[in-house]
C-alpha cells in the first residue's frame, strides 16, 4: 500500500459577513478514504464542483484546512512542515490541467523542464541537469532541438508534453494528474493518455488520475472513485463499474457518455436538473435531488458505505435494500 | 434550402496565404441535421462565421452560399442584420463570454424580439417566458430579472439555446455547444436540442470535436481537417464504414464499452 488517505475532510474558509463573525468553513470534501498500490492507476471522476481537485491538493500539501490522515510510505503527510515537504516533493510530482498557463511564458522549454532540478536537486553539475532534460524531452516524444523554444510557440499538445516532462525529470514515484488531457483534442487525448501509459510502465509510477470524463478514466485507470459534491458515491475497479456499477449516479454518467456505435440507446436514466450548490448540500443522501429512485429515507440521513466485494464500495439505499 | 458551394476562406499576412476553409460544399434541407468533426484549426468556427457573415474582414471569400434564394455573400449589413438572429442564429461555445455581463437575461432576450419582429415590450417578455419555459429553465419570472453570473453553466447555454430559438430561425448554428459542460449537463442539453428540432422543424448544423455527441444528434457528417472536408457520409454509415484514415483515427481515440 503505497498511498493511504483515511477519513480525508478539507475545508475552505468563507468570507466573514462583518469583522466579528464566527469563522465559517464550507465542507468541500467530506470524510474519503482510500489507497493505492504501486505502479496502480487510481481514477477520480466527477462533476465540477465534487471536490477531486481539493483531495489533488490535499496530496500535495497546498490544502491548509485538512483533518484525516494521508500515509505516503511511512510519511504522515498531513502533518508534514514545509521543510519536511521538500524531500518529499522529489516523490510526489503533479501535471496540471491547462498546459499553456502552467508554463512561465518567459522561460524557454529548457528552463521550464530544469526548474524543477534546480530546486530539487540543488547537487547536480549544470551538464548532468542538460543532459537530464534533453533525455526526458527524448522521452515525451519531443525533439531536443526544440529546447530554446517559448511555450507560446508550442501547441496544446506539445505543451501538455512538456508539462509531464517537467513533473517527471525529478524521477517522481507519485504522479497526480488533474485533468491533463481535457483542454486537448481527442487525438491528442489519446495520443498524451498513451504516453502516460508508457511512461507508467516504464517509470513503475502510482498515479492519480482525474478527470471529468469516464470515457478518459476508463482508457488508463485500474480503480475509479466516483465523486459527487465532496463525497465519495462508488468506489471499484474499472471492469467491476463498467460492467456492474450499482449506484445511481454512475449509472447516470456511463449513461450520459454518448455512445456513437448505439446511438438510439436509450438513455433511461438521464439526469435532471443541476448539480446543488456544495454550500447548501442537500440533507441526507447529497445526490437525492436529482436521482431517479430517490426514496423517504434518503432525504433524512446519509447511507453508510457498504463493500459489495474486496474491489467495489458504494454508498446507496437501494444495496442495502436488496440483502 | 442551403446551399453551398466552393467556399474557400483564406487569410494573408505578409506573404503567407492561410487557407482556412478550401472548396467546401454541401447542402442542408429544411429540418436535417449536418454534424460537422474536426479538430481546433480545421475550420469548423470559420465555416460557421461565414454562414453568419461575421467573418474578419480581411477574409478573402471565394464560393457561393445560397439560403433560401439569397446569395448570402453579397448581402450588405443592413440586409444581414435582418438575417442574423431570424432567420439564422447561432449558440456559441461558451455561454459566459456570450452573454453580456451587464444586463439581465430579460434584457438581452426581450432586446432580440423587439428588434426582429416589433413586438411591443409585454408582447416580447411574454414570448420570452415561454421561451425558457421550453428550454426548462424551472423559474422563468425570477431568471428574466437576474444577471449572468447568477446561473450556473448548463442554464446560460439553456438561455443562449432559448436566445436562439425566440424568432423561430429556419436554420440554428451550434458551434461546440456541449464542450464546456459537464457530462449529465450535455446530455440533457442534447435532449434539449433534439426534442426542439422536432417542436420547430429546422435545419440544424451542429459543430463538435465530439464524434460521439454528433452520433447522437446528426444525420449526415462531414469530417474536417485542416480546412477541407475528408469524408461525408451518413451517421451510422460513418460508423459502420469509416472510409478515410483520420476518421478511422478519430473513431479509435473514442472509447467502447465492448472494448
Amino acid at each position: 500500500m503505497s498511498l493511504r488517505v483515511q477519513s480525508l475532510n478539507i475545508y475552505y474558509p468563507m468570507q466573514k459577513q462583518h469583522m466579528f463573525a464566527k469563522e465559517t468553513y464550507m465542507h468541500a470534501v467530506k470524510d474519503l478514504s482510500f489507497s493505492v498500490e504501486t505502479g496502480q492507476t487510481l481514477g477520480i471522476v466527477g462533476e465540477s464542483g465534487c471536490g477531486k481537485s481539493s483531495v489533488a491538493r490535499a496530496l500535495l500539501g497546498l490544502q491548509p484546512h485538512l483533518t484525516g490522515e494521508i500515509w505516503w510510505h511511512q510519511h504522515a503527510l498531513h502533518d508534514c512542515s514545509d521543510q519536511q515537504w521538500m524531500p518529499l516533493r522529489r516523490d510526489i510530482q503533479m501535471i496540471f490541467q491547462d498546459p499553456l498557463a502552467s508554463l512561465d511564458p518567459r522561460f524557454t522549454i529548457e528552463q521550464c523542464i530544469q526548474e524543477p532540478l534546480n530546486a530539487l536537486y540543488p547537487e547536480l553539475t549544470q551538464i548532468q541537469k542538460q543532459h537530464r532534460v534533453e533525455k526526458m524531452m527524448q522521452r515525451v516524444g519531443l525533439s531536443p532541438e526544440l529546447k530554446h523554444r517559448y511555450p507560446h510557440e508550442f501547441s496544446g499538445g506539445q505543451c501538455q508534453r512538456v508539462g509531464i516532462a517537467r513533473a517527471l525529470i525529478v524521477e517522481p514515484k507519485l504522479l497526480i494528474c488533474d485533468e491533463p488531457v481535457s483542454a486537448l483534442d481527442v487525438l491528442i487525448q489519446a495520443q498524451i493518455i498513451q504516453l502516460l501509459k508508457e511512461l507508467q510502465q516504464a517509470l513503475n509510477l502510482t498515479m492519480i488520475f482525474i478527470s471529468h470524463d469516464l470515457n478518459v478514466i476508463g482508457q488508463i485507470s485500474n480503480q475509479i472513485m466516483v465523486m459527487y459534491l465532496g463525497r465519495l458515491m462508488e468506489w471499484a475497479d474499472k471492469t467491476t463499474l463498467q460492467t456492474q456499477a450499482k449506484h445511481p449516479y454512475t449509472q447516470a454518467l456511463w449513461n450520459a457518455i454518448p455512445n456513437p456505435f448505439q446511438p438510439q440507446r436509450k438513455t433511461c436514466t438521464l439526469l435532471y436538473g443541476e448539480i446543488p450548490s456544495i454550500l447548501t448540500p442537500p440533507s441526507g443522501c447529497v445526490f437525492h435531488t436529482r436521482c431517479p429512485y430517490v426514496m423517504p429515507q434518503c432525504k433524512i440521513s446519509p447511507p453508510s458505505y457498504v463493500s459489495l466485494s474486496s474491489t467495489q464500495k458504494t454508498a446507496c439505499y437501494l444495496i442495502t435494500q436488496d440483502k | 434550402m442551403l446551399k453551398v458551394s466552393d467556399l474557400s476562406i483564406a487569410y494573408t499576412h505578409q506573404e503567407h496565404t492561410l487557407r482556412a476553409v478550401d472548396q467546401l460544399s454541401f447542402e442542408l434541407q429544411a429540418g436535417e441535421t449536418l454534424g460537422i468533426v474536426g479538430e481546433s484549426g480545421s475550420g469548423k468556427s470559420q465555416t460557421l462565421l461565414a454562414l453568419l457573415g461575421l467573418l474578419r474582414k480581411n477574409a478573402q471569400i471565394q464560393g457561393e452560399i445560397v439560403f433560401q434564394g439569397k446569395a448570402l455573400l453579397q448581402q450588405t449589413e443592413k440586409q444581414w442584420q435582418q438575417i442574423r438572429g431570424k432567420e439564422i442564429s447561432m449558440i456559441f461555445q461558451d455561454p459566459m463570454t456570450a452573454l453580456n455581463p451587464y444586463l439581465t437575461i430579460g434584457t438581452q432576450l426581450i432586446e432580440v424580439l423587439q428588434h426582429h419582429e416589433q413586438l411591443s415590450y409585454a408582447a416580447a417578455k411574454a414570448r420570452t417566458l415561454d421561451m425558457l419555459d421550453q428550454v426548462q429553465i424551472a423559474t422563468p419570472k425570477t431568471r428574466l430579472t437576474q444577471y449572468p453570473h447568477e446561473c450556473s453553466g448548463g442554464m446560460r447555454q439553456r438561455i443562449m439555446i432559448a436566445m436562439a430559438l425566440l424568432c423561430k430561425p429556419t436554420l440554428l448554428l451550434a458551434d461546440e455547444p456541449t464542450t464546456a459542460l459537464d457530462v449529465t449537463i450535455a446530455a440533457q442539453i442534447i435532449a434539449l436540442l433534439k426534442e426542439l428540432q422536432r417542436q420547430h422543424q429546422m435545419a440544424i448544423i451542429f459543430v463538435s470535436h465530439n464524434l460521439g455527441v454528433v452520433a447522437q444528434l446528426c444525420q449526415k457528417v462531414h469530417v474536417m481537417y485542416q480546412g477541407k472536408v475528408l469524408e461525408q457520409a451518413k451517421t451510422s454509415e460513418l460508423f459502420k464504414h469509416p472510409q478515410h484514415a483520420y476518421t478511422k483515427r478519430l473513431l479509435a481515440a473514442l472509447y467502447r464499452e465492448d472494448r
